[in-house]
């Protein structure tokens, strides 16, 4: 089973040479921490820069400079700012190359749910309509299961929806999944995971096919 | 040359009365009209509309006109880190719109550049979709968003000119730019204001012709929401 840290980790490999990658907040953030040195990536925050670099040093940070989450972030050679209108565009126009965000529930058909439940403090979708709609590749990253032990990925959302049929991959704490036609196809198992647990903690149609192999991260 | 230079904020701000709808800039705490939220603070004008991404914190941005209860309805995209904007729409006190980001960014600049309307794919099959136009293009589904009307829009630049002007700097322009001429009179505030001439055309970011009126604010506090740093190694 992985951590946040293993989620991130096992995507940062679907991080290829050249891309410019929109990271959503929580474990999608964490990726930026482990995608090869020797590859050339840039990273876009919505609220406006391409190009984002770590956070800065103690004292260095700057209040103009700030990344969707609102964190004090820094800028890398080759950066560059731009207005809301424009960022989306980027998005719409399918110009950035990976989405990566986090999900409360996915469907076997690629429908995602990430911003609502109902009686509770809804705080809005911010971005996240506007990029599931757009991104043909879009990676969601989230535990397996809820804290109550019940299954994420389901036959239908039962949440307010996000988007329709729009993920196509899907890393949890226990699998890495593809969604097709046919339902959630089991790709990989993490570490220590057999197929029959994954089985119990999928709700949704799972599709096994022959030897499932563990990962490598 | 055309001059736009007002004396102070409430010059900037005459004409702003009950009932109005306001579009002001920022994400976050970043690029907001700091001086602009402060005079409409003292002028105490209610039963506002404001159109804004996010709503500030209690204590800052748009929390100012919040905890005053001069907002009778936001429209935005993200609106946590409020505990008094979470009070006012949990009793029903104030109407909240939520709409994509992106959607928002683009009915400000449907306004901007005179289009009516556009078609979105974002949230379509979505409650944000609901009871609107919907039509198809290349096989996918898009639905019918409009631009937004506004009395007042309200901007944070980094620099400007009497001319009006603006440049602004990193994230902190975000939707600012987005909102200049498109409500029917755009204010914009400035840390630095210089005579006409003075910034070279190349670098203006937004031209005069979308500002009515412009201004140097002092003293900008510009509040950081989430100090994140590393360490030294």
């Amino acid at each position: 089973m992985l951590d946040k840290n293993g989620i991130a980790k096992r995507i940062a490999k679907e991080v290829k040479d050249g891309y410019y990658v929109n990271l959503g907040i929580g474990i999608p953030t964490l990726v930026a921490n482990f995608v090869r040195e020797d590859i050339e990536v840039e990273f876009q925050s919505e609220n406006g820069v391409l190009g984002m670099g770590p956070f800065p040093y103690e004292g260095e940070e700057d209040p103009d400079i700030i990344n969707a989450g609102k964190q004090t972030i820094t800028t890398l050679p080759g950066a560059s700012f731009f207005d809301s209108a424009m960022s989306f565009s980027m998005i719409r126009g399918k110009h950035v190359d990976l989405t990566i965000l986090g999900a409360m529930e996915v469907a076997e058909n690629g429908d995602i749910a990430n911003w609502k439940i109902p009686g509770k403090m809804v705080k809005g979708m911010g971005g996240a309509m506007d990029l599931v709609a757009s991104a043909e590749n879009i990676i969601v990253a989230m535990m397996h299961t809820n804290r109550a032990g019940a299954s994420k990925l389901l036959k239908r959302c039962t949440l307010p929806l996000t988007g329709v049929n729009c993920v196509k991959k899907i890393v949890t704490n226990m699998a890495v999944l593809e969604v097709t036609k046919e339902g959630f196809k089991l790709l990989e198992r993490a570490p220590g995971v057999s197929v029959e647990e994954i089985k119990d903690a999928t709700e949704g149609h799972l599709i096994v096919e022959g030897e499932i192999p563990e990962m490598t991260i | 040359m055309i001059t736009k230079k007002v004396l102070n904020v409430e010059e900037a701000l005459q004409g702003v009365s009950d009932n109005m709808t306001f579009m002001l800039g920022g994400f976050g705490l970043s690029g907001i009209p700091e001086k602009a939220i402060a005079q409409l603070v003292k002028l105490n004008v209610k039963g506002l509309t404001c159109i804004s991404n996010n709503a500030g914190v209690d204590d800052f941005g748009l929390g100012l006109l919040l905890q005053q209860k001069q907002i009778k309805k936001m429209i935005s995209s993200y609106v946590g880190e409020n505990d008094e904007f979470e009070r006012q729409m949990l009793s029903g006190e104030l109407e909240v719109e939520l709409i994509p980001q992106g959607t928002l960014a683009e009915r400000c600049r449907a306004a901007q550049s005179g289009f009516p309307a556009f078609y979105t794919p974002a949230g379509y099959g979505t409650e944000v979709a609901e009871g609107k136009e919907v039509r198809e293009f290349n096989g996918k589904m898009h639905i019918l968003e409009y631009a937004f009307k506004a009395d007042f829009g309200f901007i944070k630049a980094w620099k400007g000119d009497t001319a009006g002007n603006l440049i602004f700097k990193g994230t902190a322009r975000n939707f600012n730019p987005n909102m200049c001429g498109a409500a029917n009179i755009t204010v914009a505030e400035v840390e630095e204001l210089v005579p006409a001439g003075h910034l070279d055309p190349n670098q203006i970011h937004i031209p005069g012709i979308f500002v009515q009126r412009i201004f140097e604010g002092v003293n900008y506090e510009k509040r950081i929401e989430q100090l994140t740093v590393r360490q030294h190694q």
